[in-house]
């Protein structure tokens, strides 16, 4: 076994930061009471205030004023909550059509194709070869009856940054709520709700070395937004449940601890690594050249399957991921890729390395090595590609 | 170990057996389609005298289990009969290997098709199909379904391309329901056109596309 993994797959979890464990540590063992009114008793008020900080905090990485954070337990959460409560909000007032990008992460697609078995009709917006959601065609699909846009900040898969302000800005203009999912943006990509019209944002604090089980939405004031899941008045009462509170301060430590710099180092990395890939013949990137997330590079790699550069690369102590029908549990191939114009060739090649804190700048040249050897091996095995 | 996969077959997709081509080879077949998915290239050298299979090779684009199958079935024919090769079915294959997860039966099947399909191309090219069953529109029907359609991963009949199939005095023609400069229009027709001719009784493979 490989003495140490070279983790690449930060855009499904990280690890966790050992400072954001210290600041959680105290309201596991010392300030362990439900955050009670102001009335309660005092353990209960310390645990108040650490959760009225936490939201402080985080609502002001957004721009945004404390009492439009509401956590949840992740971004599946806060999306679900974005686009049902909305839908249940508005659907009968107003009309029951929503649109969203058709590359969307599952929290937004499956929630859109539940609505639609309730009798919503949803518009899935074409992107291009980039991944980039084509603004015409966004505002010719509104309607009177369009209740919802969501167009994600940040592609999961290609990293991909779509133009919010500039959708935001049609939405404003057509009188249409906006919801952004930026679980994989926030807040390495700077997102400013008072400059940019969204209505909606969905966050996490997994993906940059805080706990998993703890997200939040941004709920802009005066969002029409029904609470779905029915429990007590918790979170504004839009979002019923004891209030994770070791889970807000380490999300609030989290975001703290991702600065500029750091993301300038990740972004640096990708860059060298993209270049490195590129070098390897018939490969191509996917997703944006230049407006793409700073820690992400995903490439194709032709004549060769995903899994098997997975398992390789894996044997050899590196931790990726791939768009191949073949890895995913439902044996389809990468709905991203497909997107993007792509064939299931390149879906079935493609390959995705995401970078975080504790990457070293030695991986990019480690990690370049070892899929140039393992591409070459395979397309050794390769009935394609040898003519 | 956590992964989904035996020690078999991880040894066998690290080192598999019997890779690459044989550019002599007396019978080859190709399964799956470059486009859609895996994709599995059998090549046979055969010893007319006995049909004893003395040479094997495999090429894969596929997964780990697609590699593995490939590797083992191969290993499993060589020196075998044709007659006795044709019978390796996948479950032996799959038995051999330690198992392989439910979901991969598609991935590792092809393997298993491959080497049958490259028997079958033996016995055609050499006039030793037994039966001699025509050629007729179920045939080629049947056929088709191992015929990819790239944009799907899945065959051209059950994705509804497959328009039109006649057959008379050893000429099939094929209509496809997609436009000529499609691109995956010659990839198709160049797979249908493999799958059909070796048959005994066909002599001209013709693929017409609409539009």
């Amino acid at each position: 076994m490989a003495e140490r993994i070279v983790y690449l797959d930060n855009a499904a979890t990280t690890r966790l930061d050992e400072r954001v464990l210290e600041a959680m540590r105290p309201y596991f063992f010392d300030v362990y009471a439900v955050a009670t009114s102001q009335f309660g008793y005092s353990p209960g008020l310390d645990a108040r205030d650490a959760l009225d900080d936490a939201r402080t905090r985080i609502a002001a990485a957004l721009g945004a004023a404390p009492e439009e954070f509401v956590f949840t337990s992740g971004s599946t959460e806060s999306s679900n909550m974005a686009l049902k409560g909305v839908a249940m909000a508005l659907g009968e007032k107003k009309g029951k059509h929503i649109i969203v990008s058709k590359i969307e992460d599952f929290p937004v697609l499956n929630s859109a194709r539940a609505l639609e078995k309730q009798g919503f009709r949803v518009t899935y917006l074409d992107v291009d070869e980039h991944g980039r959601v084509d603004l015409e065609q966004l505002r010719d699909a509104i309607t009177p009856e369009t209740i919802l846009v969501s167009v994600q900040a940040a592609n999961q898969e290609i990293g991909t940054l779509q133009d919010v302000a500039a959708i935001g800005q049609i939405c404003r203009e057509k009188g249409v709520l906006f919801h952004t999912d930026a679980t994989h943006s926030f807040p390495r990509v700077p997102l400013d709700v008072r400059e940019v019209p969204v209505d909606l944002v969905t966050v996490t604090a997994h993906l940059i070395h805080g706990p998993k089980g703890v997200g939040g939405l941004y709920v802009r004031s005066h969002t029409p937004l029904v609470k779905w899941m029915d429990g007590g008045f918790q979170e504004f009462n839009l979002r019923a449940g004891t209030e994770n509170i070791p889970g807000a301060v380490g999300f609030a430590k989290a975001v703290e601890l991702v600065t500029p710099e750091e993301t300038a180092r990740l972004q640096e990395m990708r860059d060298r690594l993209i270049e490195r890939l590129l070098q390897i013949p018939h490969s191509r990137l996917n997703g944006h050249p230049t407006l793409r997330l700073p820690h992400n590079a995903n490439v194709s790699f032709r004549f060769v399957e995903g899994e098997s550069i997975l398992l390789h690369l894996d044997m050899r102590g590196f931790a990726v991921s791939t768009g191949s029908a073949c890895f995913s549990r439902s044996l389809e191939a990468s709905h991203v890729i497909l997107g993007i114009g792509g064939d299931h060739e390149r879906a079935h090649g493609s390959v995705r390395f995401t970078f975080g804190r504790f990457n070293r700048d030695e991986d990019v040249d480690t990690v370049a090595q070892a899929v140039a050897e393992v591409v070459a091996r395979l397309r050794e095995i390769s009935p394609l590609g040898k003519e | 170990m956590p992964l989904p996969y035996t020690e078999t077959v991880m040894e066998h997709f690290r080192h598999p057996r019997n890779v690459g081509r044989i550019e002599d080879a007396d019978a080859k077949a190709v399964e799956g389609s470059p486009a859609c998915g895996d994709m599995v290239a059998v090549y046979l050298k055969v010893d007319p005298k006995d049909l004893r299979i003395t040479d094997i090779k495999f090429e894969s684009y596929g997964c780990a289990s697609n590699i593995a199958t490939g590797s083992i079935i191969t290993e499993m024919a060589k020196g075998k009969t044709l007659d006795e090769a044709k019978r390796i079915t996948w479950k032996q294959a799959s038995e051999t290997l330690g198992g392989l997860p439910p979901i991969k039966v598609h991935c590792s099947i092809l393997a298993v098709d491959g080497l049958r399909a490259a028997i079958e191309n033996y016995e055609e090219r050499h006039g030793l199909v037994k039966e001699r069953k025509p050629t007729t529109v179920e045939f080629v029907r049947k056929r088709l379904k191992r015929v990819m359609n790239p944009m799907t991963g899945l065959d051209v009949v059950r994705t509804k391309l497959v328009k039109e199939v006649e057959v008379t005095d050893g000429t099939v023609r094929v209509v496809l329901d997609l436009p000529e400069d499609h691109q995956f229009a010659a990839a198709i027709r160049e797979d249908i056109v493999e799958k059909l001719e070796p048959r005994w009784d066909v002599e001209r493979v013709i693929v017409e596309f609409t539009e």
